[in-house]
């Protein structure tokens, strides 16, 4: 039990820390981040190493944005098994949906009811 | 004044002007916020999976997506997200997090543009590249996959 935590807690700091060093190292921006990693997920996922890291770190591998591509990737390989062709198309969003349309339904109506505060520093 | 010493005195203005990050109490925080979030999402992950035992590991995944990105929208309505961010760096960008916040913030920070045109329009300023890329990406693997 605590062992698990401390595999999840270890595994999401260094992909965290890996982000941070990149940012002090290159001076990228935030979204250029995301896509990256987006991308590094859906590329191991592909090459099927991720599936190590997920069993090692369970949520420290998949609530990263790594994991986010993850998801895209596996949705898509699914898919085209099942599928074929179609796959291709259906396979990453369906399997993505959920993160992405609580996302924007959340936001959605974050927006109407908050007033953005005025940046303080 | 040419261009170029202009140009490289500005860079200098720049450089002295934006905020500097320390480099380790940054890198440390990264990593135990990032660290912790990831934990509250296995705690997520376990309550869920102890309430409904039928789950799969796909549909506990999505879930503890969704419980992340609500939160993250909340703290990110009332302010208090941004003062997370500020000190955690990439330990709140690189988790689902920073995807929620980007596309709540982006909502938050349009919205006085009007609700089509700025709200709804401008909301993936940040979160559509990774949309964009993600479909892309997971075309191609699919496109390999398939003839695999």
């Amino acid at each position: 039990m605590l062992m698990t935590y401390l595999k999840v807690f270890l595994t999401g700091g260094i992909i965290c820390l890996i982000g941070q060093i990149l940012i002090i190292k290159t001076k990228l921006t935030s979204a250029r981040i995301l896509v990256l990693f987006m991308c590094l997920g859906v590329f191991l996922e592909g090459i099927g190493v991720y599936q190590y890291v997920v069993d090692f770190g369970k949520a420290g591998a998949t609530v990263p944005i790594i994991g986010f591509g993850r998801t895209l990737a596996k949705g898509v390989i699914k898919e085209v098994s099942t599928k074929g062709i179609l796959g291709i198309f259906t396979g990453g969003l369906t399997a993505t949906a959920a993160g992405i349309a609580a996302s924007v339904i959340f936001s959605f109506f974050v927006a109407l009811i908050f007033k953005p505060k005025t940046k303080h520093s | 004044m040419n261009k170029e010493e202009r140009n490289k005195r500005y860079l200098a203005y720049v450089s002295a002007k934006s905020p500097k990050t320390e480099v380790w109490p940054s890198l440390f925080f990264a990593f135990i916020i990032g660290g912790l979030i990831c934990c509250f999402g296995q705690a997520v992950s376990d309550t869920l999976a102890n309430w409904f035992p039928y789950m799969t590991e796909t549909e506990l995944g999505a879930w503890t997506l969704v419980v992340i990105i609500f939160i993250t929208c909340i703290l990110t309505g009332v302010g208090l997200f941004d003062d997370i961010a500020r000190f955690a760096g990439a330990g709140t960008i690189v988790p689902i997090t920073g995807f929620a916040n980007s596309i709540c913030s982006s909502a938050m920070e349009f919205r006085r543009e009007g609700i089509i045109f700025g709200m709804c329009a401008k909301m993936f300023t940040v979160a559509g590249p990774v949309i964009v890329f993600g479909i892309i990406s997971s075309i191609i693997i699919g496109v390999v996959y398939l003839f695999l």
